[in-house]
Protein backbone atom coordinates (compact mmCIF):
# COMPACT_ATOMS: atom_id res chain seq x y z
CA UNK A 1 0.00 0.00 0.00
CA UNK A 2 2.15 2.81 -1.33
CA UNK A 3 1.16 6.36 -0.53
CA UNK A 4 2.50 7.65 -3.81
CA UNK A 5 0.52 5.04 -5.75
CA UNK A 6 -2.67 6.14 -4.03
CA UNK A 7 -1.87 9.82 -4.65
CA UNK A 8 -1.07 9.10 -8.29
CA UNK A 9 -4.32 7.20 -8.69
CA UNK A 10 -6.54 9.92 -7.28
CA UNK A 11 -4.78 13.15 -8.16
CA UNK A 12 -3.22 12.76 -11.59
CA UNK A 13 -5.43 12.64 -14.65
CA UNK A 14 -5.68 9.66 -16.91
CA UNK A 15 -6.28 9.63 -20.64
CA UNK A 16 -9.69 8.47 -21.76
CA UNK A 17 -9.63 8.80 -25.53
CA UNK A 18 -7.49 10.14 -28.33
CA UNK A 19 -9.02 13.11 -30.09
CA UNK A 20 -6.85 14.62 -32.80
CA UNK A 21 -3.38 15.90 -33.62
CA UNK A 22 -2.26 19.50 -33.65
CA UNK A 23 0.85 19.19 -35.80
CA UNK A 24 3.09 16.70 -33.97
CA UNK A 25 1.23 17.00 -30.62
CA UNK A 26 -1.58 14.53 -29.86
CA UNK A 27 -4.57 15.86 -27.92
CA UNK A 28 -6.23 13.42 -25.55
CA UNK A 29 -9.49 13.54 -23.65
CA UNK A 30 -8.54 13.26 -19.97
CA UNK A 31 -10.45 13.45 -16.67
CA UNK A 32 -9.64 17.09 -16.09
CA UNK A 33 -10.70 18.04 -19.62
CA UNK A 34 -14.08 16.37 -19.02
CA UNK A 35 -14.42 18.31 -15.75
CA UNK A 36 -13.61 21.59 -17.48
CA UNK A 37 -16.13 20.86 -20.23
CA UNK A 38 -18.83 20.09 -17.65
CA UNK A 39 -18.00 23.33 -15.80
CA UNK A 40 -18.22 25.39 -19.00
CA UNK A 41 -21.46 23.74 -20.03
CA UNK A 42 -23.01 24.31 -16.59
CA UNK A 43 -21.94 27.94 -16.61
CA UNK A 44 -23.34 28.63 -20.10
CA UNK A 45 -26.58 26.75 -19.35
CA UNK A 46 -27.12 28.50 -16.03
CA UNK A 47 -26.38 31.93 -17.47
CA UNK A 48 -28.80 31.45 -20.34
CA UNK A 49 -31.46 30.10 -17.99
CA UNK A 50 -31.08 33.01 -15.57
CA UNK A 51 -31.07 35.50 -18.45
CA UNK A 52 -34.03 34.33 -20.46
CA UNK A 53 -36.41 32.77 -17.98
CA UNK A 54 -39.57 34.58 -16.91
CA UNK A 55 -40.69 32.12 -14.25
CA UNK A 56 -40.32 32.79 -10.51
CA UNK A 57 -37.38 30.47 -9.98
CA UNK A 58 -35.54 31.87 -12.98
CA UNK A 59 -35.92 35.48 -11.86
CA UNK A 60 -34.76 34.65 -8.33
CA UNK A 61 -31.68 32.78 -9.49
CA UNK A 62 -30.98 35.65 -11.88
CA UNK A 63 -31.01 38.11 -8.98
CA UNK A 64 -28.63 35.90 -6.94
CA UNK A 65 -26.32 35.70 -9.94
CA UNK A 66 -26.59 39.44 -10.33
CA UNK A 67 -25.48 39.97 -6.73
CA UNK A 68 -22.20 38.21 -7.47
CA UNK A 69 -21.73 40.07 -10.76
CA UNK A 70 -22.39 43.49 -9.20
CA UNK A 71 -20.00 42.64 -6.34
CA UNK A 72 -17.24 41.80 -8.80
CA UNK A 73 -17.89 44.94 -10.80
CA UNK A 74 -18.05 47.33 -7.86
CA UNK A 75 -15.46 45.89 -5.50
CA UNK A 76 -12.90 44.25 -7.77
CA UNK A 77 -12.91 45.85 -11.23
CA UNK A 78 -13.96 49.45 -10.67
CA UNK A 79 -11.62 50.37 -7.77
CA UNK A 80 -8.62 49.09 -9.71
CA UNK A 81 -9.41 49.90 -13.32
CA UNK A 82 -11.82 52.83 -13.15
CA UNK A 83 -15.12 53.04 -14.96
CA UNK A 84 -13.46 52.45 -18.34
CA UNK A 85 -12.44 49.02 -17.03
CA UNK A 86 -15.96 47.83 -17.82
CA UNK A 87 -14.80 46.57 -21.20
CA UNK A 88 -12.61 44.01 -19.41
CA UNK A 89 -15.51 42.90 -17.23
CA UNK A 90 -16.46 39.78 -19.30
CA UNK A 91 -12.96 38.37 -18.81
CA UNK A 92 -13.04 38.85 -15.05
CA UNK A 93 -16.51 37.38 -14.67
CA UNK A 94 -15.62 34.33 -16.75
CA UNK A 95 -12.41 33.88 -14.79
CA UNK A 96 -14.15 34.08 -11.42
CA UNK A 97 -17.03 31.73 -12.17
CA UNK A 98 -14.92 29.24 -14.09
CA UNK A 99 -12.35 28.92 -11.30
CA UNK A 100 -15.13 28.71 -8.70
CA UNK A 101 -16.96 25.92 -10.53
CA UNK A 102 -13.79 23.98 -11.28
CA UNK A 103 -12.71 24.19 -7.64
CA UNK A 104 -16.10 23.16 -6.27
CA UNK A 105 -16.49 20.21 -8.62
CA UNK A 106 -13.52 18.53 -7.00
CA UNK A 107 -15.48 18.18 -3.77
CA UNK A 108 -18.40 16.12 -5.05
CA UNK A 109 -17.92 12.32 -5.19
CA UNK A 110 -16.32 11.04 -8.41
CA UNK A 111 -15.33 14.57 -9.31
CA UNK A 112 -11.80 15.73 -10.03
CA UNK A 113 -10.44 19.22 -9.55
CA UNK A 114 -9.43 20.64 -12.88
CA UNK A 115 -7.50 23.49 -11.24
CA UNK A 116 -5.31 21.00 -9.39
CA UNK A 117 -3.51 20.44 -12.68
CA UNK A 118 -0.61 22.81 -13.17
CA UNK A 119 -1.29 22.95 -16.90
CA UNK A 120 -4.77 24.41 -16.28
CA UNK A 121 -3.61 27.07 -13.80
CA UNK A 122 -0.58 27.76 -15.97
CA UNK A 123 -2.84 28.41 -18.96
CA UNK A 124 -4.99 30.79 -16.90
CA UNK A 125 -1.89 32.63 -15.65
CA UNK A 126 -0.66 32.84 -19.25
CA UNK A 127 -3.98 34.36 -20.30
CA UNK A 128 -3.65 36.90 -17.48
CA UNK A 129 -0.07 37.69 -18.56
CA UNK A 130 -1.21 38.30 -22.15
CA UNK A 131 -4.11 40.45 -20.90
CA UNK A 132 -1.80 42.60 -18.74
CA UNK A 133 0.53 43.33 -21.62
CA UNK A 134 -2.14 43.83 -24.27
CA UNK A 135 -4.22 46.13 -22.06
CA UNK A 136 -1.15 48.13 -21.05
CA UNK A 137 0.00 48.55 -24.64
CA UNK A 138 -3.45 49.35 -26.01
CA UNK A 139 -4.31 51.87 -23.30
CA UNK A 140 -1.00 53.67 -23.12
CA UNK A 141 0.86 53.03 -26.34
CA UNK A 142 4.00 50.93 -26.54
CA UNK A 143 6.57 53.65 -25.72
CA UNK A 144 4.64 55.02 -22.77
CA UNK A 145 4.01 51.51 -21.43
CA UNK A 146 7.70 50.66 -21.51
CA UNK A 147 8.50 53.99 -19.89
CA UNK A 148 6.14 53.21 -17.02
CA UNK A 149 8.58 50.52 -15.85
CA UNK A 150 10.98 53.26 -14.81
CA UNK A 151 9.66 55.06 -11.78
CA UNK A 152 10.06 58.79 -11.31
CA UNK A 153 12.98 60.31 -9.50
CA UNK A 154 15.34 57.40 -10.08
CA UNK A 155 19.07 58.19 -10.46
CA UNK A 156 20.18 57.15 -13.92
CA UNK A 157 22.71 54.40 -12.98
CA UNK A 158 19.87 52.40 -11.42
CA UNK A 159 17.61 52.57 -14.46
CA UNK A 160 18.80 49.37 -16.25
CA UNK A 161 18.55 47.29 -13.07
CA UNK A 162 15.09 48.71 -12.31
CA UNK A 163 13.89 47.95 -15.83
CA UNK A 164 15.17 44.38 -15.58
CA UNK A 165 13.53 43.92 -12.19
CA UNK A 166 10.22 45.22 -13.46
CA UNK A 167 10.29 42.88 -16.46
CA UNK A 168 11.15 39.99 -14.13
CA UNK A 169 8.31 41.12 -11.91
CA UNK A 170 5.84 40.61 -14.77
CA UNK A 171 6.79 36.96 -15.06
CA UNK A 172 6.92 36.49 -11.29
CA UNK A 173 3.40 37.86 -10.84
CA UNK A 174 1.91 35.46 -13.38
CA UNK A 175 3.93 32.53 -12.02
CA UNK A 176 2.87 33.27 -8.46
CA UNK A 177 -0.80 33.38 -9.52
CA UNK A 178 -0.43 29.98 -11.17
CA UNK A 179 1.40 28.34 -8.28
CA UNK A 180 -0.87 29.78 -5.57
CA UNK A 181 -4.06 28.32 -7.04
CA UNK A 182 -2.46 24.98 -7.97
CA UNK A 183 -0.77 24.47 -4.59
CA UNK A 184 -3.87 25.31 -2.57
CA UNK A 185 -6.09 22.95 -4.53
CA UNK A 186 -3.58 20.07 -4.49
CA UNK A 187 -2.75 20.50 -0.81
CA UNK A 188 -6.39 20.26 0.25
CA UNK A 189 -6.94 17.03 -1.65
CA UNK A 190 -3.67 15.52 -0.44
CA UNK A 191 -4.64 16.32 3.16
CA UNK A 192 -8.02 14.60 2.80
CA UNK A 193 -6.46 11.55 1.09
CA UNK A 194 -3.74 11.19 3.71
CA UNK A 195 -6.26 11.40 6.55
CA UNK A 196 -8.31 8.57 5.04
CA UNK A 197 -5.17 6.55 4.30
CA UNK A 198 -4.30 6.65 8.01
CA UNK A 199 -6.99 4.02 8.54
CA UNK A 200 -5.22 1.66 6.14
CA UNK A 201 -1.82 2.54 7.50
CA UNK A 202 -2.72 1.68 11.07
CA UNK A 203 -4.65 -1.44 9.96
CA UNK A 204 -7.05 -0.74 12.79
CA UNK A 205 -10.72 0.22 12.71
CA UNK A 206 -10.68 2.29 15.91
CA UNK A 207 -8.94 5.18 14.22
CA UNK A 208 -11.81 5.48 11.74
CA UNK A 209 -14.03 7.93 13.74
CA UNK A 210 -11.22 10.39 14.40
CA UNK A 211 -9.96 10.11 10.83
CA UNK A 212 -13.38 10.59 9.23
CA UNK A 213 -14.23 13.56 11.43
CA UNK A 214 -10.90 15.19 10.61
CA UNK A 215 -11.48 14.54 6.89
CA UNK A 216 -14.95 16.15 7.08
CA UNK A 217 -13.51 19.20 8.87
CA UNK A 218 -10.78 19.58 6.25
CA UNK A 219 -13.40 19.25 3.50
CA UNK A 220 -15.43 22.09 5.02
CA UNK A 221 -12.28 24.21 5.12
CA UNK A 222 -11.76 23.25 1.47
CA UNK A 223 -15.14 24.76 0.51
CA UNK A 224 -14.08 28.08 2.05
CA UNK A 225 -10.68 27.85 0.33
CA UNK A 226 -12.34 27.26 -3.06
CA UNK A 227 -14.37 30.49 -2.81
CA UNK A 228 -11.43 32.41 -1.38
CA UNK A 229 -8.98 31.48 -4.11
CA UNK A 230 -11.41 32.19 -6.92
CA UNK A 231 -11.82 35.66 -5.36
CA UNK A 232 -8.07 36.16 -4.81
CA UNK A 233 -7.14 35.15 -8.37
CA UNK A 234 -9.68 37.58 -9.83
CA UNK A 235 -8.66 40.36 -7.43
CA UNK A 236 -4.96 40.02 -8.17
CA UNK A 237 -5.60 39.93 -11.93
CA UNK A 238 -7.60 43.15 -11.60
CA UNK A 239 -4.83 44.70 -9.52
CA UNK A 240 -2.13 43.84 -12.06
CA UNK A 241 -4.19 44.99 -15.04
CA UNK A 242 -4.94 48.20 -13.16
CA UNK A 243 -1.23 48.75 -12.50
CA UNK A 244 -0.49 48.23 -16.19
CA UNK A 245 -3.31 50.45 -17.43
CA UNK A 246 -2.68 53.49 -15.23
CA UNK A 247 0.55 53.29 -13.28
CA UNK A 248 0.62 55.18 -10.02
CA UNK A 249 3.05 58.05 -10.10
CA UNK B 1 26.45 4.22 1.41
CA UNK B 2 23.97 5.81 -0.93
CA UNK B 3 21.19 4.89 1.47
CA UNK B 4 22.82 7.29 3.94
CA UNK B 5 22.57 10.09 1.38
CA UNK B 6 18.95 9.24 0.71
CA UNK B 7 18.30 9.31 4.45
CA UNK B 8 19.73 12.80 4.75
CA UNK B 9 17.53 13.79 1.84
CA UNK B 10 14.47 12.80 3.85
CA UNK B 11 15.74 14.85 6.80
CA UNK B 12 15.92 17.83 4.46
CA UNK B 13 12.37 17.24 3.27
CA UNK B 14 11.02 17.21 6.82
CA UNK B 15 13.02 20.25 7.92
CA UNK B 16 11.95 22.21 4.85
CA UNK B 17 8.27 21.51 5.39
CA UNK B 18 8.48 22.44 9.08
CA UNK B 19 10.33 25.70 8.45
CA UNK B 20 7.84 26.67 5.75
CA UNK B 21 4.96 26.28 8.19
CA UNK B 22 6.86 28.32 10.81
CA UNK B 23 7.33 31.16 8.35
CA UNK B 24 3.72 31.16 7.19
CA UNK B 25 2.41 30.95 10.76
CA UNK B 26 4.51 33.90 11.93
CA UNK B 27 3.53 36.02 8.96
CA UNK B 28 -0.19 35.37 9.24
CA UNK B 29 -0.04 35.84 13.01
CA UNK B 30 1.43 39.30 12.66
CA UNK B 31 -1.13 40.17 10.00
CA UNK B 32 -4.14 39.08 12.03
CA UNK B 33 -2.78 40.88 15.12
CA UNK B 34 -2.52 44.12 13.16
CA UNK B 35 -6.04 43.71 11.74
CA UNK B 36 -7.48 43.01 15.21
CA UNK B 37 -5.76 46.02 16.74
CA UNK B 38 -6.96 48.24 13.92
CA UNK B 39 -10.55 47.10 14.25
CA UNK B 40 -10.38 47.49 18.03
CA UNK B 41 -9.29 51.10 17.67
CA UNK B 42 -11.85 51.95 14.97
CA UNK B 43 -14.80 49.55 14.99
CA UNK B 44 -16.39 51.18 11.95
CA UNK B 45 -13.48 50.05 9.73
CA UNK B 46 -13.83 46.43 10.81
CA UNK B 47 -15.39 45.26 7.52
CA UNK B 48 -12.66 46.66 5.27
CA UNK B 49 -9.94 45.46 7.60
CA UNK B 50 -11.37 41.96 7.61
CA UNK B 51 -11.45 41.84 3.80
CA UNK B 52 -7.85 43.03 3.55
CA UNK B 53 -6.80 40.52 6.19
CA UNK B 54 -8.32 37.62 4.26
CA UNK B 55 -6.56 38.66 1.06
CA UNK B 56 -3.22 39.01 2.85
CA UNK B 57 -3.63 35.64 4.53
CA UNK B 58 -4.32 33.96 1.16
CA UNK B 59 -1.18 35.49 -0.35
CA UNK B 60 1.08 34.47 2.54
CA UNK B 61 -0.41 31.00 2.63
CA UNK B 62 0.29 30.67 -1.10
CA UNK B 63 4.00 31.05 -0.42
CA UNK B 64 3.91 28.55 2.42
CA UNK B 65 2.12 26.01 0.28
CA UNK B 66 4.67 26.55 -2.49
CA UNK B 67 7.39 25.34 -0.14
CA UNK B 68 5.22 22.41 0.98
CA UNK B 69 4.65 21.30 -2.59
CA UNK B 70 8.40 21.49 -3.22
CA UNK B 71 9.14 19.22 -0.24
CA UNK B 72 6.35 16.86 -1.27
CA UNK B 73 7.82 16.50 -4.75
CA UNK B 74 11.30 16.00 -3.27
CA UNK B 75 9.95 13.28 -1.00
CA UNK B 76 8.25 11.45 -3.84
CA UNK B 77 11.40 11.66 -5.99
CA UNK B 78 13.46 10.32 -3.10
CA UNK B 79 10.96 7.44 -2.83
CA UNK B 80 11.66 6.57 -6.46
CA UNK B 81 15.43 6.86 -6.03
CA UNK B 82 15.37 4.75 -2.86
CA UNK B 83 13.27 2.07 -4.53
CA UNK B 84 15.58 1.88 -7.55
CA UNK B 85 18.67 1.90 -5.33
CA UNK B 86 17.47 -1.01 -3.20
CA UNK B 87 16.23 -2.94 -6.23
CA UNK B 88 19.52 -2.51 -8.06
CA UNK B 89 21.80 -3.52 -5.26
CA UNK B 90 19.56 -6.42 -4.23
CA UNK B 91 19.25 -7.03 -0.53
CA UNK B 92 22.98 -6.68 0.18
CA UNK B 93 22.70 -2.94 0.83
CA UNK B 94 20.10 -3.48 3.52
CA UNK B 95 22.14 -6.28 5.09
CA UNK B 96 25.34 -4.26 5.18
CA UNK B 97 23.73 -1.53 7.31
CA UNK B 98 23.18 -4.10 9.98
CA UNK B 99 19.40 -4.50 9.85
Amino acid sequence: MDIDHILAHHLLDRRIAYLFNIGPIPIYLTDHVVMMLIASFLLIAFTLYALKSKSGLGMKSASVFEMAIVYIRDEIVRPNLGVRGDKYLPYFLTLFFFILLCNLMGLVPYGKTATSNIAVTGAMALATFILINISGISEQGLGHYLKSFIHEGLPWPLVPIMFLLEVLGLFTKAFALCIRLFANMIAGHIAILVLICLIFLFQNLWIAPASIIAAVAVSLLEVFICFLHAYVFTLLTALFVGMAVNPQH
Amino acid sequence: MELTFIGWGYVGVGLGAGLAVVGAGLGIGKLVAAALEGSARQPEMAGKLQTTMIIGAALIEGLGLLALITSLLTGLTLNGIAKSATDRSGSTAMQSTGH
